[in-house]
């Protein structure tokens, strides 16, 4: 583990009240969010949560409350200054056209007085940081990248500083969904390394849930809703708000959360491609199986053969067999493994490692094994959460009523006049 | 951007960021943008010198039309044209950055309203009012030629401040650029296109206007032109008037060359 190099953000009453505007867009926000945490505003549009966000680097000044980060009162520092030590990302990248992919980049570090040779080693370092080719992408210009490519740049630029915190809002909102996939293992990827404090506004529940370490659901004028950990938000939302936020298909959700390396991999009767009918009846008699999976000359799963397949035999069956269709690899979330298991029709997906060489199998039985240990697990952890809850709740109803009678006690003489 | 082969970044690359090799900007001239403008105007010299040579002068043509005459017209031209461009620059760029800015957007409409009072007088009337108001000379020819030519700077200033996408103001500012940063380093290069397409507006305008500066005793081509209509010489006339056109499409060509060439790169042509 990589020391946490982020900074702890504390807001507390923060409120936003636009001029002529009746009500306030934000509303004493009171909240912490822990050093080297990835946390996740989620909330409908115009529930404030971009609002909460530019106040921490001042795009948008507070009309009252505290910002600090590290315990340092950010309200009263040269905006300017702050917000060199905040990286910024936003939809659509936000990079200057008329800039190169470097010099974008070099903006920030440039700002903050970097040589040149500091600021040259920097740019190369982040653009391999986020995937891209140095040699090929730092003297390109924007419009030369495709969307997500564009995207990658924008958080090289926001990475630029080292700052302790960055701020995205809705980074990955414009481009399609593969590529936004793409992106989001990217992010938590060099999350892992960097161990930065992010601040995340999405609108998308499950762009939530798969990239935060804890979700903060908001409401209108900014007020908390939930604030827990994805696994809590999604096994016991807080209230009807939450719950209907999280959408159908909580426990679908939750399958995100978990990958393939979770759950256990089982070995299968396997054959090679041009392996007869005798040994392939061998292999399926081995494992009790009644169906084979057959690999290429670099063991990738190729092809399927069924039970009535197998028992009949014959030339060409590795032509004809049903083939591969989709895989999955360690890394998988078990929702992409259910699907994939799904669209197989086989009850099970083939496991494959990183050249694509087989591995095992996840069977759908494997599968629901373990939702079911799982949403027990978390039931388990509501249930201890509700206990908690009920007995604060039981500690503040007798502190009240011990206040109670302490103020009847206190005023005898004015029940007896009545 | 090399040839050479694609070196590996480990697991970081995938199918994304491997895409093909986008086209190369195109450059930013053709080699046309050369030739075919100088090369008409080269012709139609020639056509009027032949004619010209053809031509039995009486000494009055004789006069008019020697080259120290026509030399010094085009001299006083271009310095006409040069100078007024140069003061609507200084003038309409700093006016129109400044009507953007958040403090003074409200005074915008009244500054619009009036260069465009400027315009739309006729140039000849401008010229003649202000003649009323501070006599002849040079410095009235300029001045009218100023306040008809700031508009298309100033508004087009104005219209490529305002047309610079917010999110991109908003995005430099959040990585902490100061204000004059913002608006040198990201504001105008990116209303570049747009000024420039302003000024060479100008330019074609000013080089207009210089004809009329006659009227004020300030010289220029329009001398010439002046000459054959009161001395009735139609050869003195037609010359006036060829060179006129010839010198407004070579600034004009050469406004277009400069537009091309100042164009940040990595803009869009035509945004």
């Amino acid at each position: 583990m990589a020391d946490v190099t982020g900074a702890t953000i504390r807001l507390e009453e923060l409120t936003k009240h636009f001029p002529g505007q009746k009500i306030a867009a934000v509303d004493r926000v009171t909240l912490e969010i822990p050093a080297g945490q990835l946390v996740v505003f989620v909330g409908p549009s115009g529930s404030g949560k971009t609002t909460t966000m530019k106040m921490i680097n001042r795009l948008i000044e507070p009309t009252s409350g505290l910002i600090s980060i590290d315990d340092r009162d950010v309200t009263h520092l040269d905006p300017v200054k702050l917000r060199r030590k905040i990286g910024y990302a936003i939809q659509n990248s936000g990079l200057f056209p008329h800039m190169t992919v470097g010099q974008n980049i070099a903006l920030v570090p440039r700002m903050l007085g970097w040589s040149r040779s500091r600021v040259s080693t920097r740019v190369d370092e982040l653009l391999e940081t986020v995937g891209l080719d140095s040699v090929e992408f730092r003297n390109r210009y924007p419009r030369q990248l495709s969307g997500g490519q564009q995207q990658r740049v924008g958080v090289a630029r926001a990475l630029a500083g080292d700052p302790p915190v960055l701020l995205m809002d809705e980074p990955f909102g414009a481009v399609d969904p593969i590529t936004r996939g793409h992106l989001q293992d990217e992010l938590i990827r060099i999350q892992h390394e960097l161990h930065k404090t992010i601040v995340f506004v999405t609108h998308d529940f499950d762009e939530a849930v798969k990239l935060g370490d804890k979700i903060v659901v908001l409401r209108e004028q900014s007020h908390i809703a939930q604030y827990d950990t994805p696994e809590a938000i999604l096994t016991n939302p807080a209230d009807e708000f939450v719950a209907g936020f999280v959408g159908a298909g909580a426990a679908l959700k939750r399958l995100t959360l978990s990958r393939v390396r979770d759950v256990e991999v089982k070995p299968f009767a396997t054959a090679g491609m041009r392996d007869d009918i005798a040994t392939i009846r061998r292999a399926a008699r081995e494992y009790g199986a009644d169906e084979v999976l057959l690999l290429d000359e670099r063991r990738r799963p190729t092809r399927w053969l069924r039970r009535e397949e197998v028992r009949r035999g014959g030339a060409g069956l590795a032509v004809t067999a049903h083939e591969v269709g989709d895989t999955v690899t360690r890394d998988a979330t078990l929702r992409d493994a259910l699907d994939a298991i799904l669209t197989e029709g086989g009850g099970k997906v083939a496991v494959t490692g990183p050249r694509g060489e087989y591995i095992g199998v996840v069977s759908i039985e494997t599968l629901m094994g373990s939702i079911q240990e799982m949403l027990e697990a978390d039931r388990e952890a509501a249930r201890e959460h509700l206990d908690e809850l009920e007995a604060q709740r039981e500690v503040q109803r007798v502190e009240e009523q011990e206040r109670a009678g302490h103020e009847d006690g206190a005023h005898p003489a004015e029940s007896d006049q009545r | 951007m090399s040839g050479g082969p694609v070196r590996p970044v480990g697991s970081a690359v995938d199918a994304e960021t491997r895409a093909a090799r986008p086209p190369a900007l195109p450059s930013r001239f053709g080699w046309t943008d050369f030739v075919v403008m100088p090369v008409f105007l080269g012709l139609v010299l020639l056509v009027l010198w032949q004619w010209i040579s053809h031509q039995d002068l009486d000494p009055i043509e004789r006069v008019t039309l020697a080259w120290p005459n026509v030399r010094r017209r085009i001299v006083e031209h271009i310095q006409l044209t040069a100078l007024s461009t140069v003061l609507v620059l200084i003038i309409a760029i700093p006016l129109g950055i400044l009507l953007t800015r958040r403090q003074a957007r409200r005074f915008a409409p009244f500054a619009l309203a009036l260069a465009n009072v400027g315009q739309a007088t006729p140039a000849i009337g401008l010229l003649v009012l202000l003649t009323l108001w501070l006599g002849v000379g040079v410095k009235v020819a300029i001045i009218g030629a100023v306040a008809y030519a700031v508009l298309p700077v100033l508004s087009n200033t104005i219209a490529g401040l305002e047309d610079v996408d917010r999110q991109l103001v908003e995005a430099a500012r959040g990585i902490g650029m100061s204000m004059p940063g913002v608006l040198f380093k990201v504001e105008f290069p990116l209303a570049v296109p747009l000024v420039l397409a302003g000024v060479r507006n100008a330019l074609v305008l000013n080089v207009g206007t210089a004809t009329l500066a006659t009227f004020v005793n300030a010289g220029g081509l329009g001398d010439i032109i002046q000459d054959g209509i009161l001395l009735q010489r139609t050869v003195v006339l037609i010359v006036g008037s060829v060179l006129t056109v010839v010198l407004a499409l070579t600034v004009d060509w050469l406004a277009s060359l400069a537009e091309q060439g100042l164009r940040p790169r990595g803009l869009r042509n035509g945004g």
